[in-house]
């Protein structure tokens, strides 16, 4: 940032860059004296102690090996319910989508009434009825389902504004010239108009993939035993909130990171092959003899 | 219907068992997400890692996750506190980073050329800030800034589910778990709450975005 103006600031001069070293080390100085105070805190309430760490970052602890081994199971857990709900999710929100795009006006409310009224509820409580309703009326199925629906109800409502803002975003001319060519409505949506939507949509659906998998945690609720559940579990016979909270936060950190630098890397390609496309086409539709 | 009518007090409790979470919590956001949007856009560097930082943790790490450290973490070294405020505070540092992002967004969106052409006619710094660019900003901030408070009202069933209780949702699970009565009235009154608590703060918003478009 220093050296780069920004709306707010222009071009650092000598005075200011004086001013940025200054303010600079008071910081440093402010946040080493914290983790200092915090350092201090740990040592006297005895969290520094090797029992409280070394189950989780000793591999030579005895413990270390079953830890991990719960701990990655709860990681699969929290991995399967999130790519089932996403990809459930997907699908579901492309159908709204669809049906919103398509349907006759007098229909369209009742669909924008329906996405807007789940928009409204809370993905927890949509979890906690799926485990309390679905039985009720009949249908028994494994924990890792209800966590599912409640997931899925939320986020095909989520993906299909995503779907929705993805196929606005290819030109109309698409649609045009397919239907000039002589393909249907349906035709044209399912051939021309999705496939594009879909590479400019896929930026924003990893990053609702990173979404899913943060609220897969509320599986607590209803006892589903995903990453932070099993931390919760090993907690009762370690003892060690702090530390295995500090480490599962650090997980999903990673995890959910690596997500999220995948979804840019994804929307740099999908922009520069955008821009490459638009290159190689220019030169091509000037020689075209077909 | 008699469920929800005859445990009426017991949703309205709720109601303002959730309202309080989510005022305390908002308040908390604001003032911490004002203060870390100011860190990221000053020139100095240490104080955007700080914002940037704060950012990119609460954007990858659940919500349950953080209340959990601080509910159950805190007390570890020494920090006491009733479930409330550890609740609110836990959303309050998450929320905080949403307003963070907003606020920043808000202020990227300010045509550069505002600055230069404040600086070019010799306005001072404080006056371009309170003037020219942080009213425009502003009018940017306001839809992410509703998203952000409906996400957050949302989030707060998740605060009264570690142990805070009396909001809406240990209403509907108190009345659905423990009382075992009927799911689907029970989930009605539920949402109907949470839809009261929603639909006017998100008409306000719009009434904002109407506004601070048309002046």
């Amino acid at each position: 940032m220093t050296g780069s103006p920004s709306v707010l600031f222009d071009r650092l001069g000598p005075r200011g860059r004086h001013r940025t070293r200054i303010i600079t080390a008071v910081v440093g100085a402010a946040l080493l004296a914290l983790a200092a105070f915090i350092g201090v805190r740990l040592q006297q309430s005895g969290q520094l102690e090797a029992r409280h760490w070394s189950p989780l970052f000793n591999p030579f602890d005895p413990q270390f090996a079953t830890v991990w081994r719960f701990l990655l199971g709860g990681l699969g857990n929290t991995a399967s319910a999130g790519a089932v709900s996403i990809v459930l999710g997907l699908v579901i929100g492309t159908a709204i989508a669809l049906l919103r795009v398509t349907a006759l006006p007098c229909y369209r409310w009742c669909i924008v009434g329906v996405t807007e009224f789940f928009r409204t509820v809370p993905v927890v409580i949509s979890i906690f009825f799926a485990s309390r309703a679905l039985p009720v009326i009949g249908v028994d199925l494994p924990l890792l389902w209800y966590l599912v629906i409640g997931l899925t109800i939320y986020n095909s409502v989520a993906i299909s504004e995503i779907v929705r803002a993805g196929i606005h975003a290819v030109p109309r001319g698409q649609t045009e010239a397919a239907l000039a060519l002589g393909l249907s409505r349906g035709g044209a949506l399912r051939s021309i108009v999705l496939p594009q939507a879909f590479r400019i949509m896929l930026p924003s659906l990893i990053a609702q993939l990173v979404i899913v998998v943060k609220d897969t945690a509320l599986g607590f609720i209803i006892g589903f035993e995903e990453l932070r559940r099993r931390g919760e579990i090993a907690v009762q016979t370690l003892g060690n909130p702090l530390q295995m909270y500090l480490l599962i936060g650090a997980i999903f950190f990673v995890v959910n990171g690596l997500l999220s630098w995948l979804a840019r890397a994804t929307e740099a390609r999908v922009r520069g092959a955008g821009r490459a496309a638009r290159r190689s086409s220019a030169p091509r539709r000037a020689g075209s003899r077909v | 219907m008699s469920v929800i009518i005859d445990n009426l007090p017991l949703f309205g409790e709720g109601m303002l068992r959730t309202l309080s979470i989510c005022l305390w919590g908002g308040l908390g956001a604001l003032v911490l997400g004002s203060l870390l949007a100011v860190c990221s856009v000053t020139p100095v560097p240490i104080l955007n890692r700080i914002g940037t930082g704060w950012v990119a943790t609460m954007r990858n790490v659940p919500l349950a996750v953080v209340l959990f450290f601080f509910a159950f973490g805190l007390p570890e070294i020494g920090v006491r506190g009733s479930y409330f405020w550890f609740g609110t505070s836990a959303l309050a540092v998450y929320t905080a980073a949403f307003v963070c992002e907003a606020l920043r967004s808000g202020i990227n969106a300010v045509p550069i050329g505002q600055a230069e052409a404040a600086r070019a006619l010799g306005v001072g710094f404080g006056t371009t800030l309170s003037q020219i660019l942080l009213p425009q900003a502003f009018r940017a901030a306001v839809p992410p800034l509703a998203n952000t408070t409906i996400a957050m009202i949302k989030d707060s069933a998740l605060v009264g589910a570690i142990g805070v209780g009396g909001d809406l949702f240990s209403v509907a699970d108190t009345l659905a778990a423990t009382r075992g009565l009927d799911v689907i009235p029970v989930l009605a009154g539920v949402v109907i709450g949470y839809l009261l608590i929603i639909a006017p703060t998100s008409a306000l918003f719009s009434l904002a975005v109407r506004k601070a478009v048309l002046r």
